[in-house]
């Protein structure tokens, strides 16, 4: 009789193919939660270095290194990259490496699915990035893609579209595998309310993924026809509404702002219980917080666009609507807190990421609550106000979330330890890095400073020369980051079973590092 | 043995929920585009985005002597070439329930053919449907000759109805211009 976990390979062994054959064919779910990883590290560099653009142009008023033109490709591919490239990979990387592991399947669902939804990836970035080396440039009218500014774009325009449109169906792919996983793949005894948190986020965001990637889909659909085949969904000549496309893209695009924060959240739920040494402070809470959260995002799309010109109700509604919000994500946070309070807390580099998610994460909420007042709104808007608000949520929000995860769960994939002094060496830089970057933002929106603007009045220089002395730093500590991963990779001190001190979940009750196949019996869950 | 059933079970599960979220990522891209009608329906009722009619109304006379709205008139031009749009005047006092003539002037300044077509708005928008149009050179595609400039006509009215407090509504034309003519 063989055990669930030292079952390993035996006749499986033989078939796999070596080199790039195995990637290309892989439908090993550990395989290919790598794959997603190692790509989002990569597009998060390729992004970064576009960012770095960006505030290097920025660095002093006038034009120094880049043409306006340039400037703007630059912003429109920064957000691009990160937001479908980065955040959500890294997240569909961990949801694959982990899921199963949490929920004692022996692999996705899907397999075969999920090694083409990984594989289109590659190809839609490929095609989007190509788009810098055409005669017109890159897409340039940012990453929302309003029409009419987006009907400008010349040849890079028809790339833009399809790549987004692979992109969506790689997301709908991966979350329909998730979604399956999770409801038809639990080990014996493993009942709803007994999953993991980062398994119930991820099933949740799965959701949303399957209920918003198609009306992204649509939307830059209609963008298509409105600009090959004569429509005019959005062009007001022949009765259409560019307003409305905002309407369509802001229906996908708050709820695609969650997708990027939820299994933040799970990844958080996991690891402050860990290293706090108390179970996860109102599990249940959590879970329907978690559900509000996902609910609400479908009725506030508007507050991305309150200065259209909308009804005095409509203002309202979108405004009261979006402040309720706060409620489910303070019971979070407070939950977050009350896990912490008297718990015997040790500070390993995961907690002082998820530590660090805790405050700056809330920073980035408050900003969003004063956003979220409409005649505050209107001054705010495409300020750079808005550009420190949202990064606040997505760097130190959901890009922390991920790098803690991945020190939480890096012992477990190669069975070594990353080095500790390293790991918190790269916390420190990060974590200054990001707020000296981030937090002069605020002011040089609150003083008038328009976005996605490659000059500025001479009165923003000190701000904006602090903030990019920041992301300078912030950005080549992530060389660091890649370098602690690499020599995990490579060696260092063995890692237990357990990896950290008492912790709970299945995934830890396999070695270190997991073996190709687990759970080949499903273990018995009490 | 067991096994086998087992999996088979779970088969025949994955394949009813792969078909039922499959069901429903389609229902989302359908929903997508119907938010297309949805949205001119919206608009229609609310006047949200400043739509007003772009048919002939027909009204009668009832006017409202006691007070006076300004009406703003705004003409732009979409995308480049060499055109003139104007009103001939910026405002005017008017009183609700009574029609009034507006000329807008346009001029075709190439040497080509080339046909545009007004498209209106009105602001605010929760009054948009108290203004009525009766005759408008945004009905129709206008077409002009080679440097030729004519006068073109709206003729509103503005409903007794509407509400006392509103005190000054905007006209916005947007003139798009098509392409010269094909084969004239």
């Amino acid at each position: 009789m063989s055990t669930a976990s030292s079952h390993v390979d035996g006749h499986h062994e033989e078939h796999h193919p070596k080199g790039i054959v195995r990637w290309l064919t892989t439908t090993n779910h550990k395989d290919i939660g790598t794959m997603y990883l190692v790509f989002s590290l990569l597009m998060f560099f390729v992004g970064g270095a576009m960012a770095l653009v960006i505030r290097a142009e920025l660095f002093e008023p006038g034009l120094q290194f880049v043409h306006p033109e340039f400037f703007n490709q630059m912003t429109t591919m920064h957000a691009l990259i990160m937001i479908f490239g980065a955040v959500m990979p890294a997240f569909v990387g961990l949801a694959n490496w982990m899921i199963p592991l949490q929920v004692g399947a022996p692999d996705m669902a899907l397999p075969r699915m999920n090694n083409l939804s990984f594989w289109i990836l590659p190809f839609a970035f490929a095609m989007l990035l190509s788009t810098l080396f055409f005669d017109g440039g890159a897409p340039a009218s940012g990453w929302t893609m309003y029409p009419p500014l987006i009907q400008q774009t010349g040849d890079a325009f028809p790339f833009l579209i399809f790549s987004v449109h692979l992109m969506g169906i790689s997301s709908i792919m991966g979350a329909i595998n998730i979604v399956v996983t999770i409801l038809n793949m639990r080990a014996p005894g493993m009942t709803l309310l007994k999953m993991p948190l980062f398994t119930w986020t991820w099933l949740i965001t799965a959701y949303l993924l399957i209920a918003v990637m198609p009306v992204l889909a649509g939307a830059v659909t209609m963008l298509l026809t409105d600009q090959f085949f004569g429509t005019s969904f959005f062009h007001a000549a022949g009765g259409g509404d560019p307003v409305m496309f905002q309407h369509i893209f802001w229906f996908f695009g708050h709820p695609e702002v969650y997708i990027m924060i939820l299994p933040a959240f799970g990844i958080i739920s996991e690891i402050i219980p860990t290293f706090a040494r108390k179970p996860l402070f109102g599990y249940e809470a959590m879970v329907y917080a978690t559900a509000s959260i996902a609910f609400l995002s479908f009725i506030v799309w508007a507050h991305h666009m309150f200065t259209v010109g909308m009804p005095l109700a409509g203002q309202l509604f979108f405004m009261y609507a979006t402040m309720l919000i706060a409620v489910p994500t303070g019971v979070k946070i407070f939950n977050w807190v009350a896990t912490m309070w008297r718990g015997a807390m040790t500070f390993e580099t995961p907690m002082l990421f998820a530590i660090a998610f805790l405050f700056l994460f809330t920073i980035g909420g408050f900003s969003g609550l004063m956003l979220a007042i409409v005649p505050a709104d209107y001054q705010y808007h495409d300020s750079y106000f808005v550009v420190a608000h949202f990064h606040y949520v997505l760097v130190p929000g959901a890009v922390f979330a991920i790098m803690a995860g991945v020190y939480y769960w890096l012992p477990k994939w190669t069975g070594r330890m990353y080095n500790e002094k390293l790991g918190k060496v790269h916390f420190w830089l990060s974590v200054i890095g990001v707020n000296v970057a981030f937090f002069p933002q605020h002011f040089l929106g609150l003083a008038g400073m328009p976005r996605r603007i490659p000059d500025y009045a001479t009165q923003f220089t000190n701000f904006n020369a602090i903030s990019s002395v920041g992301a300078f730093m912030f950005g080549l500590s992530q060389l660091l980051f890649a370098y602690i991963i690499w020599r995990a990779v490579r060696g260092g001190e063995k890692a237990t079973a357990e990896v950290w001190e008492n912790t709970k979940g299945l995934e830890w009750t396999v070695p270190s590092p997991a073996p190709y196949h687990t759970f080949d019996e499903p273990p018995e869950v009490r | 043995m067991s096994d086998n059933t087992g999996s088979d079970k779970r088969r025949a599960a994955n394949r009813s929920l792969i078909g039922h979220l499959l069901i429903m990522t389609a229902g989302m891209f359908a929903f997508g585009f119907a938010l297309v009608p949805l949205y001119d329906v919206f608009c229609d009722i609310t006047g949200f985005g400043g739509r007003t009619n772009t048919e002939a109304a027909t009204v009668t006379e009832r006017p409202d002597e006691s007070r006076t709205v300004t009406v703003e008139f705004a003409s732009n031009l979409s995308g480049f070439g060499h055109w003139d749009f104007e009103p001939e005047m910026r405002t005017m006092e008017v009183q609700p329930g009574r029609l009034y003539q507006m000329n807008f002037v346009a001029r075709n300044g190439s040497d080509n053919v080339l046909t545009g077509h007004a498209v209106p708005s009105v602001a605010p928008g929760s009054v948009a449907r108290h203004f009525q149009k009766t005759e408008c050179f945004c009905f129709e595609p206008q077409e002009f000759d080679p440097r030729e400039q004519r006068d073109m006509p709206v003729v509103f009215i503005l409903d007794p109805e509407i509400p006392r407090h509103v005190d000054r509504v905007t006209l916005s034309y947007t003139f798009f211009t098509g392409g010269p003519v094909a084969a004239r």
